[in-house]
Order: structure tokens, then sequence, then C-alpha cells
């Protein structure tokens, strides 16, 4: 396998396979196809991908329509369109009417590097997981993300999926099964647990790395799936370990950093210390690299906030 | 008509503006490089001739507003804001960088001469009506222009302002739609149908006028009608060239976001010369 896959590419391929197995699946874009590679669909399928031009609140409505008469709409821009732009489009038309309507949020997170604030989104999966009835899906590599697409396309009902714009590093090999809502522990641990999402399960894993060589035991968490959220997985390892440092490429606050303290707190299951961008907007970087660590989503500093955690325990 | 020798010097400062448009990108960066290209001419007539600035003091109460509603052609604004002075000269060959003022998409928080938040399509022209009204309720005499994309107007946003600029009768507003023909994944009229659109501006209550957009003969006269009209906003409908002056870039949708290779560089240079 390789040792990174374009999780973008991942994503478009999966919804060709999902395709050509089932033939009620079409792809609604709004000018960003070959961005979010539905166009791979296109190519095929022509027939079955609806290009809407840059009207994303119109792309949602038209999906909802393409469900509401017995298609599964598959509907991809960038994140911060998908879900920002078309936000009311979603609640009303998708959500609450329960349709059979899946989001792709394209170049999520910081990945968009070079756009900067306005593309970067970092409000997303707060913003589709205050929603009812809305799944959150965030995979951490390809192989789960073709997985996860195909576990979304399974569902009836409404599902928002995270791509980045990186090839990430590959962490499962490919017997590997994705259970929708269930947390996969990459790594066991008794002293500190490491939960992260999408891109960041693999600073997480270099983070735990560091601290082993410190003498800590982290238990690191891939929760690929923000909501329904795996309550039981959660609160065994705010009980079992020191604490939890959640780790995602999005706002401290209401995305991974919030589900998990929410579920912690009611419980009174432990703390909780949040790693994410700290509630500021991003910026142009020419390395993706480089942002990530302006904003402290580095395996330094998951570490010394794991120690900090360890400290007050 | 316009004078000779003013389009001369304007024709030299669209020219300079394109060389610095490939210049911040250079041969080692990604940036939006045909539709940067393509609204240099109407940029510099703006800059260079008809808006009332004062580049010592960006915000100036009674200067004119410019606001880049397809705001991916930032480079075009910065190349004029470089060497006007707003914006440091080093700032040119930091595009993209962590930190610096030539941001992806214009930042009004970070970069001066900025004037308002744009790069998700389809919000600036609703941004500049709400401009053009409050400098009118000021009692200012200001104007506003604004520049437009072909495949922005798929944003149903774009005609929400349409209808609200003719409703509320601004007639400090002018705005250019860069009519390059293009858009992200390829040509407008295959992505979205948007045509007839002079004809769809003037139903919505605009004064169109339909130019050549790298004419800035045409360019200048068509501002001059501009400031005639009353109780109208006013839609210059450009016809442009995604990548005009870049031979290898022109029509082609793939330069739309690109890189150059150190051959593509320079040829785009030498041809700038
Ligand atoms: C709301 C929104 N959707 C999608 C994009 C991504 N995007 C950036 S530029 C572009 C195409 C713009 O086409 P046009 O308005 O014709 O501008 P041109 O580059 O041709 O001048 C797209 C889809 C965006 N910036 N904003
Ligand atoms: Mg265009």
């Amino acid at each position: 396998m390789a040792d990174k896959l374009e999780l973008r590419e991942c994503y478009g391929q999966a919804l060709v396979e999902a395709g050509r197995e089932n033939e009620r699946i079409v792809l609604v874009e709004a000018d960003l196809r070959k961005s979010t590679m539905g166009e791979l669909f296109r190519q095929e399928f022509p027939e079955r991908l609806f290009e809407v031009g840059i009207a994303e609140q119109n792309m949602i409505g038209m999906a909802a329509g393409l469900a509401l008469t017995g298609w599964t709409a598959v509907a991809n821009s960038f994140a911060v369109f998908a879900s920002g732009r078309a936000f009311e489009q979603i609640r009303q038309s998708v959500a609450l009417p329960r349709l059979n309507v899946k989001i792709g949020g394209s170049s999520a997170g910081l990945t968009d590097t070079g756009d900067g604030a306005t593309h970067q989104s970092i409000a997303d999966l707060a913003i589709m997981r205050s929603l009812p009835n809305m799944t959150v899906l965030s995979p951490a590599d390809g192989i789960e993300m073709k997985q996860a697409v195909k576990a979304m396309l399974e569902l009836d009902g409404p599902v928002y999926i995270r791509v980045g714009r990186i090839a990430a590093p590959t962490l499962y090999d490919e017997d590997y099964k994705f259970e929708l809502g269930k947390i996969v522990v990459m790594r066991p641990g008794k002293d500190v647990t490491l939960a992260a999402t999408g891109t960041m399960v693999a600073v997480a894993l270099e983070a735990a790395e560091l601290l082993a060589k410190e003498g800590i035991d982290a238990r690191v968490l891939n929760v690929h799936t923000l909501k329904p959220l795996d309550e039981e997985a959660i609160l065994a390892a705010a009980r079992e370990t020191a604490g939890i440092v959640t780790v995602e490429e999005h706002n401290i606050i209401g995305g991974l950093g919030s589900a998990v303290a929410e579920v912690v707190s009611a419980a009174g299951a432990g703390s909780v210390v949040r790693v994410g961008v700290e509630d500021v907007f991003g910026q142009s970087a020419n390395s993706y690299e480089e942002l990530l660590a302006a904003y402290g989503l580095t395996p330094e500093n998951v570490r010394s906030k794991a120690r900090s955690l360890l400290q007050k325990a | 008509m316009a004078d000779p020798k003013l389009v001369a010097e304007l024709e030299e400062k669209a020219k300079m503006i394109r060389r610095s448009i490939v210049e911040m990108i250079g041969d080692t960066r990604r940036g939006h490089l045909g539709g940067s290209l393509s609204i240099a001419d109407m940029v510099a007539v703006l800059y260079y001739h008809t808006m009332r600035l004062s580049p010592g003091d960006p915000n100036w109460e009674d200067r004119d507003r410019f606001l880049l509603s397809k705001g991916h052609a930032a480079l075009a604004q910065y190349a004029a804001l470089i060497d006007l002075g707003y914006i440091p000269q080093e700032e040119l060959y930091k595009l993209k960088d962590l930190g610096s003022m030539t941001q992806g998409h214009p930042d009004m928080r970070k970069t001066p001469g900025i004037e308002a938040g744009t790069g998700s399509l389809g919000q600036g022209l609703s941004v500049a009506v709400g401009m053009a009204l409050g400098l009118r309720l000021a009692g200012k005499d200001s104007k506003v222009y604004v520049i437009v994309g072909d495949g922005e107007l798929n944003e149903g946003q774009i005609w929400e302002a349409a209808m609200a600029a003719a409703h509320f009768e601004v007639d400090n507003l002018v705005a250019f739609l860069d009519n390059n023909g293009l858009q992200a994944t390829g040509c407008c009229a295959e992505t979205m149908r948007t045509e007839p659109l002079s004809e769809k501006w003037a139903a919505f209550g605009w004064h169109v006028i339909n130019i050549d957009g790298h004419d800035i003969g045409q360019i200048l006269d068509a501002l001059d009608e501009a400031a005639t009209v009353r109780k109208k906003p006013v839609m210059i409908v450009a016809k442009t060239v995604k990548g005009k002056g870049v031979s290898f870039a022109e029509n082609v949708a793939g330069y739309h976001h690109a890189e150059m290779t150190t051959e593509q560089y320079k040829q785009a240079l030498a041809e700038l010369a």
C-alpha cells in the first residue's frame, strides 16, 4: 500500500466504484468538480452528474429534489461553501425532512493552504454537528476514506463527509473494516488519551511516539464519526486514563473537542484538553506543514498538552 | 473620445500590472493568473485615472471605493496597491507567504487599500450596494466600483444584489462584469448558461454599457457615460480574455489557478516587456 494517498482521489474513486454497483447514485457539483474529484464520476457516468455552476445553495436544493425522486444524491463543494453557504438549504431541505443526501466537504480544514482564510474550513464540523438527523464523518486516511464513502452511501439519510486536500499518510491495511459510529483504538494506552479526527489522527500517533520516549503510554483514538459519537469508547478512555486530549484540524469550538467534552463532562468522567485552531481564522501559506505549525497542530504541541494534562491529574 | 496620451499612459500601467501579477506567481508559486490578467485594464483605469484616492491615507473618508467581488483576482489589485505605495514593495515576492499582506484572497484586516472581505463568490456586489447606500446616506459623493466575474453570476445572491441596487436607485455604484467566458472548471456557456447578459442586467433595472474590456479608450468612455447616469446603477459588460497578455494562458481554463514553469515565467515576462 502506498504510504500516502490523496484523500480527494480516494473519495472520487469510491464514488465511481459505488456508482458502478448502484445506478441510483447521482452527483451534483458547483464548479469545483475537478477539485472535489467528482470529475472522475462524470467521466464514467456523464448523465448522472449535474453541474450547477457556482451555486451551492441551488446545488443542495437540487440534491434534495433528486433524493425525493428516489436518487441517492451526493453534493460536493469546498467544505467551507458546502457547509456554510448552503447551511440553511441543508437545514430546511435536507436535514429536517431527513433526505438521502450526502454532502462532500472538500479542501477541508487548513488543506486549502494557499487560498487562505476565505477557503479554509474551520467551522464545518461544528455547523454540521449542530443539525439534528445529520451524520458527520471525518476519515483519517485514503483506505478509511474509501470505506467511509461506501458506508455513507449505504446509510439512508443525510451525511456530511469531510475530505482534505492532501496526500495523507496511510494508517490502515486493505483489510481494515470501517464501522460507522465506532471509534477505532489505533494504539492502546493507559496513561493519557489522544482522541483525533481526520488528518490529525496521524499527528496524534506521532505525538504518542514522542510520549512513549518519555515513558508515557498514550492511547490513540480515531474518531472518524463525530456524529453519532461513540460515547462508550470516549467514556472508557476518560475513566481509564488521566484525561483526553482532542486533536482536530478545526476550531476548538464546536467540533471534536466540544463533542468529547460534552460527553465527558455530562458523565463527570474526567478532563478534556482541546488542540485545534484556537478560535481565529486561518491565513495563506505556501506550505501546509508550516500552516499546521503556526496553529499548533503538531505532534510536539499535542505532546505538551498531554503532559500538562498528566501534571494536573 | 478619450485622449490618446492618457490612453497610452494607462496602457503602460495595465502592462505593469500584468507584469506584477506574473512576478507575484513567479516560477515557484500558484496563483489565480487568468482572472487577474483579464481585469488588469479596468484596474489600471480605475486606480490611475478615475478613482479619487489618497494612497498615503488609505482610510481617507472621501475616497472612492473599489471592491473585487471576484476576490480571487486580488493579484491585479495588489499590483496597483504595491505600485501606489499602499503595500510595501517587498510584498510583491511574498504572495501567500505565512503572515504576508498578499493573501490568497483580499483581507481588509491584513492589507491596506482593501475595502472589504471577499473570496467567497457572489457576496461582493451586495457589499458594494450597501457601501453605495451608506455613502449616499452620509451625504458623501464618493463612488463605489466593483468587478464581478461571469462565472460568479451563477450565485443567486448576485441577482438579489442586482434587484436591490436598482430598487434603491443607487447611482453612485459602477460595476464591471469581467466577461471572460471561463470559470473554474471550463467555459461558462457549458457550465451554467447565463446569457443573455446585457439583457438580463437591463431587465433588472441597470444602465448597461457594452465594451471591449481590454480597450482603455472604451473603458474611459464607459466610465464617462456612467458618471452621467442618474437613479440607476451602472453595469459595464466588459468582453475580456481570461489570461490576457500571456499567450499560453489566454482562453485556457487550466490557467484559472496555476503555476508556471521557469520557461513559461520567462516567456510571460518577455511578452509583457
Ligand atoms: C462561493 C464560492 N464557490 C466556489 C468558489 C471557488 N472558485 C473560485 S474562482 C471560481 C471560478 C470563478 O469564475 P469567474 O467568476 O468567471 O471568475 P474568473 O476567474 O473567470 O475571472 C470558483 C468556482 C468560490 N471562491 N466561492
Ligand atoms: Mg470568468
